[in-house]
Order: structure tokens, then sequence, then C-alpha cells
């Protein structure tokens, strides 16, 4: 399937801001089942940002802006060339050991309620399927709600509440697989729905866990399926706070308004 | 205990490198001496030398004692000293090189895989990335102790952002303004070109892609820093700014120094402030101390911090246990120095021994600094250790043990004359293209009789350091 994207991140102030930078992790990289046609990162006046790689291997560029200003933003295009593989994520950039993603972070540590639902499939032998019945227990465990909770929000904190967005339900699947012993990360990315009826809902995030003989495989708790030809995977990392699409600081200023508009469409092959 | 082996020994037959020392304690009285500890003080306190040593807290504006009898090493015992010091800090170099690159180390199983990927010195936003020279800690202060005529150990590698050099300069400074005459009777090795040599070591690791002339400034978190006092003396007797996170933006990855004649590149950066403060968008997004940007800048290889971010994963007290097989890993060679012996509480029958003789051992927690958080146990009461041991059964990976030391002992001057106290010793070894050690480094004293604990927030003072030319 071709995906086209324009990702386009708004930064409207309160006031002037004399300095503001802005990390962004919003360029996919090429794997089996994704391959990145074109893509092109740059600020408002359309020139490109200065790009880096991080420690995760995701693609990423800094923007700063030294100068009194009341308004910003990123723009992102591009498309992609996607296959379904069954969720199965190979030939992937990964410069960390799968080890490294048992570790816990502050999002992700669980408690009582995360271990009684990891335990909750103890019975099932074969990794694949239980792992798949915790993605859907995640999913019925957590409701979809936009605006139930925030970035700051944890795995334990989310599934207490019952509610929350994809970014919860990974964090919820990622400490509860690394509790029964699977490595896992967060991913994020953009989903074309098939019908464009909620462009906002088109930048998204999941979870991928390690598993033997397979390797990592994506989970969507949010949706109870793995990732299709209509996933665009972006940046992984422990948690959100490693993936984040963006990371923002700014001195001055009262407050900000942040505008985000995600279009996400399908290209008709051409013949 | 044993008693220490004291490093001048009887004042009557003094070891050889003190019979100076020893002939000029015998015939100045206490009276001069207590006058000259006076004046000392008077000295630090006009120089505003009043920090702690290390990041230990406590009240910035003490003065750390100053002890006026110097402590003295030969030509010999330095030359030992300084080799096992080079090697140790190339291995633990390579060894963090690994740590951030191919894991070699990890991977041959020669140290458990958990205790490094798990470890919270570790530092994901390293991996990958190469350094100039593949140094990552430039600066490395490291913890020596003595129990006899030859034999020192390492108790800990400090390879952060060790403090404490300052001292060694300005205890220099102070012997020589007063006792000039005992400076005459020997050939002391001196250390005042520290500062030149630390400039070259950071010139030397500059991007590949800065000028013959690159920029260096030290990166302070401010003057509210219990350290500050070093940061402004060493940028000084560098000539290199003195700068805070405002000072320095980054933009299209590259790290400007903003000054009175506009903008400045900056190539290397002697930051004395913790990684989970130097950038915001990477680290501690709360930080108001650091530069946004700084680790993007970092990772495109435009700008060379020292010490490296995640150089942490070698001083962490369970990975020193590992530090001589590093030395035979990496170099080939049989570590010269010795790690103090040391149990793992993280294995169940090391745990076993430790919980059984926690009287006589020294329990450390693995991520504490600053002699906070270990338990002397000899100095411990019952109920002291009890608490302790159940700490240790909650989470032993916390933990590590060693056997109490006999640390030696120097002659010390104390309210009721000259009487021995233990010591420590922290030289600096500097690594840029070459390796850099000023001949010998900071002595730490422990003031209260009896104690072993020679940190400034326990009651530590400190004493210059001789180094006698052969």
């Amino acid at each position: 399937m071709r995906i086209r994207i324009r990702h386009e991140t708004r930064y409207r102030y309160d006031g002037p801001v004399d300095y503001a930078a802005q990390v962004v992790r919003l360029t996919p990289r090429d794997h089996e089942g994704q391959r990145v046609l074109s893509w092109r990162v740059a600020d408002g006046s359309g020139r490109m940002l200065s790009g880096f790689e991080d420690g995760y291997g995701n693609r990423s560029h800094l923007v700063t802006l030294a100068r009194r200003h009341e308004e910003s933003s990123i723009v992102v295009t591009g498309e992609v060339e996607t296959a379904d593989t069954s969720g199965v994520v190979a030939g992937a950039i990964d410069p960390l050991p799968s080890l490294y993603f048992l570790r816990r972070t502050e999002a992700t540590t669980p408690d009582a309620a995360i271990e009684a639902l990891a335990r909750a499939q103890e019975g099932v032998a074969d990794p694949v399927e239980r792992l798949h019945r915790l993605m859907l227990d995640v999913r019925a465990r957590v409701a979809y709600e936009i605006g139930s909770t925030s970035v700051a929000t944890s795995a334990a904190e989310a599934l207490a509440r019952g509610r929350g967005v994809c970014q919860d339900h990974a964090h919820v699947l990622i400490a509860s697989s690394r509790l029964l012993g699977f490595p896992a990360r967060y991913v994020s990315g953009y989903l074309w729905d098939g019908s464009l009826t909620g462009p906002a809902e088109a930048s998204h995030a999941w979870a991928e866990v390690r598993i033997p003989g397979l390797g990592w495989v994506g989970l969507d708790a949010a949706n109870g399926v793995s990732p299709t030809a209509s996933y665009v995977r972006i940046a992984t990392g422990l948690d959100y706070a490693d993936a984040a699409p963006v990371r923002g600081i700014r001195r001055g200023g009262a407050g900000e308004t942040l505008a985000v508009s995600v279009e996400v469409q399908q290209v008709q092959a051409q013949q | 205990m044993t008693s220490a082996f004291d490093e001048m020994g009887e004042q009557a037959s003094p070891r050889p490198a003190y019979t100076g020392v020893a002939a000029w304690l015998a015939e100045t009285p206490a009276a001069a001496l207590s006058a000259k500890l006076d004046e000392a003080e008077l000295i630090f306190r006009r120089t505003g030398i009043t920090f702690a040593v290390y990041t230990e807290g406590g009240d910035p504006e003490r003065l750390i004692p100053f002890d006026i009898i110097p402590r003295v090493l030969d030509a010999r015992e330095w030359s030992v000293l300084e080799r096992g010091l080079a090697q140790r800090v190339r291995a633990l170099n390579a060894f963090i090189a690994d740590v951030y690159g191919p894991q070699e180390f990890v991977r041959s199983g020669k140290i458990p895989a958990p205790l490094v990927l798990h470890n919270p010195g570790f530092a994901a936003e390293m991996v990958g990335l190469r350094v100039p020279a593949g140094v990552y800690t430039h600066i490395a202060g490291i913890d020596m102790v003595r129990v006899g005529p030859d034999e020192f150990y390492v108790l800990e590698d400090n390879c952060r952002t060790p403090s404490g050099v300052s001292y060694m300069l300005e205890n220099r400074e102070a012997t020589m303004r007063l006792f000039p005459d005992l400076i005459r009777r020997h050939r002391i090795r001196p250390v005042s070109h520290y500062p030149e040599e630390l400039l070259g070591t950071l010139r030397s690791v500059a991007p590949p892609a800065a000028s013959d002339n690159p920029t260096v400034v030290l990166l302070t978190p401010g003057s509210y820093n219990s350290a500050y006092y070093e940061h402004s003396f060493l940028a000084d007797e560098m000539g290199v700014e003195l700068v805070e996170g405002v000072d320095l933006m980054v933009e299209d990855l590259v790290v400007y120094m903003r000054t009175t004649r506009g903008r400045q590149r900056v190539d290397v950066i002697y930051r004395r402030i913790d990684d989970a403060f130097l950038d915001p968008l990477a680290f501690r997004p709360d930080s108001a101390l650091g530069v946004p940007g700084l680790m993007a800048a970092y990772r495109a290889g435009n700008v060379t911090l020292a010490n490296a971010v995640g150089a942490g994963i070698a001083d962490d007290k369970a990975v020193y246990t590992y530090v001589p097989e590093m030395v035979r890993f990496f170099l080939g060679e049989e570590p010269i120095l010795k790690n103090v012996p040391t149990y793992r509480c993280s294995e169940a029958d090391e745990r076993a021994h430790v919980l059984d003789r926690l009287h006589e051992l020294v329990v450390k927690d693995v991520h504490g600094s600053g002699g906070y958080g270990m338990l002397v146990g000899p100095h411990a009461t019952k109920a002291e250790r009890a608490a302790f041991a159940e700490k240790i059964k909650a989470t032993p990976d916390r933990y590590i043990a060693q056997p109490t030391l006999s640390l030696s002992t120097c002659p010390t001057f104390v309210d009721n004359g000259i009487a021995p106290r233990h010591v420590d010793l922290r030289p600096f070894v500097l690594s840029g293209r070459d390796i850099k050690i000023v001949p010998g480094g900071l002595t730490r004293v422990a003031l209260r009789e009896g104690s072993l604990v020679v940190n400034s927030s326990q009651g530590g003072g400190t004493k210059d350091t001789w180094v006698l030319d052969g």
C-alpha cells in the first residue's frame, strides 16, 4: 500500500517568546514491509531541518528559534510504501540488544493491578497466543477515550482509571509484557484508518514485543490487532518519552497552543 | 583491628621519604604549628575556597579543614601508582566505548548483561556515538587507599565529574606560603601545571571539524553549586570562558556561546553539570541548567562533552568489581592496581557470607556516594546492622560489601598535638590523545580519631600531597 502523509505541528504562543527549541522524531526508516519513497521535514518557511540519529536509531531533527516570535511550525510530508508482515518487524535498525527493553521506566513501572493482568493468561503456553490475549485484555480494561489521560500518565494510572488513548494502551501492554520477561518497546507512527473519519487519530502508538523465534512483533492494543499495511512505523524507545514525536521547550511567553494536523491518505497504485 | 600502617613511621626512625618532615616536626614547637594552622585558615578564607569535596551536599560555605602536615610519596611508590592508574583508566575508557559500541565485554559473558543494560548509569542516548579518541572519562578521579608499605588498593573510580582538584592545587600553594623552608629542603614534583594539562587534554579531543584552535568552555550549574569555586578557579586558570546553560545555544546542530562580540562556535565543553540536567530535550525536561539541543549537536559530532554522557556506567560500585577483568580483556595486561576484595550481594552465596559477617564488613549502596547509604559494620550497633540486613535482603542488587581495611595513617595536627589519622588518595587522571597524571593528587584525612571516613561531609579534611623526585 502506498501512503501519503502530511503532518503539521503549529505552535502559537500567548505573547512573544525569545527562544524555543524542539526535537522531533518524525521520520520513518526502511525495514521489511516499509519503504520510504520520499520524506521531508521542514520549518514553516520551508527550510529543511538539521537531522541526527538518536541512540535508538530514530532519525531526529532539531529546530531552534533564537529570536522573538509568536508562532512557529514544523511540516512533515512524505510517502511510504507498506506491506502486511503480520506484525513481524524485520530488518529495522536496532542498535540496542533486546534485553535492554526489559528495563523499567517511570511510565512503565508495574503495580499489583498490572501484575494481575499480566499473569491472567499464565496458563497459555504459546507465547504468541499468550501475548495476543494479553493485548486483548489490555484493550478490554482500558476504554479508548480522548482527553482522559495526558502524556505524563503512567501505565498503572491508566489501568486504574480504565480509560486512555493509544499511548496508554501501549504503556500497559509494555509494562505487563516486560513483567512476563518479554522485552517490549514503544512505537510511534501513523495509521491510515481506511475511512479518514478522524484525522487527529492518524498519529498513533503501539507496542512491539520480542517473541522467541519470531523477533519483534507489533501489537496494537488500542485496536486489538497487529500492525498491517495501514501502519507507518516512525520511532521506538522504552516508552513515550523516548519516542515522542515532538519534545519542546521555550523561554518566555505565558502559554502556548499546539495545533497538530495529520493527513494520512492512501495513494492509488499506478498501473 | 590491628594497628594501621603509618606512612611516616616512628618519628625517631622515619621511613626515608619522611626524613625531612619528621625532622621538621621534631624541631617545630606545637605553638608555632598552631599559629601556622590559623594562618592557613586565613589563606583559605581569603581565596574563598569553600566547597564540599565531591557532590556531598551540606553547607557550601563550610571550609574544609586543611591539615598543615604534608603527605609524602616517594618516586618509586608513585611510579607504580602512575603506571597502574594510566592502565586502569585506559581500560575504563575502553569499557565505556565498548558498552556504547559493540558490547563485546557483555557478549563474551565477562559481566552480566543486565548489570550493564539495566543500570541507571547506562545511557541509551550514547549508543552508536563515536567520540574523539574513544575517550569518555577525560577527567577521572581514582580513590586509592593504602594498607601497607607496598599495598595500595583502588577503593572506587569516579568517572563522571570528579571534583577536588582545586584543593590539590590550593593546598600546595598554601604549603609553599606557610613553610617555604620546608619546601626548599625537598625536591617535590610540581602540580601547578594541572590546568595547562587539563586544557591540553580538552583541546586534543575537539571534534574533527573544529579549527586548529578549538574553543573550550567550562559549563557550570551556577554559583549556587557547592563546587562553583572550583569551576571558576579552573576556568580562570585555563583561560577559558566559564558559562552557564543560558550562555550557550544550539543552531543547526552547532553549539554557540553568546558573547559581547556576537556568537562564537564552541568545540569542547568541560561540563560540571550532571547528565540528567544537560539538555531538557533529551533528559529531565524541567532542567533550567542545561542547553536545549545539546545532545543533538553531540550526536551530530559537532561538539565534545567532557566527561562524556553515560560515563557513569563505569563507576557503578557493582561494575567496579569487574575492572580488573576489563584490564585483562581490553588491554591484555595484568592489572597493576588491585581492587579491594568485594562481595556482590546480588550473588546468593556471597550475600549469605555478607549477612553472616556484617560486623566486620563495610556495605555500600552501589548507587550511593559521599559516604552516605553505607554501613560500617564494626562501628555500627547491633540494631543498625539488623536494619541494614533487611535492606540487603529486600534489594540485594543494590549492595556490595568489602572488608574494613586498615587504612594507612599520616601524622596530622589535631587539638592535642600531632597524632596519626587515616588517609586516602585521589589522583586525577587526564585522558585525551595521551594520558597525563599530575604527580600525587588530593589526600583526604579523617580528622576524628580512629575514623575511617575521610569524606568532607563526615568530618574529613585534606592534606598537601608530595611526590618526591627520585
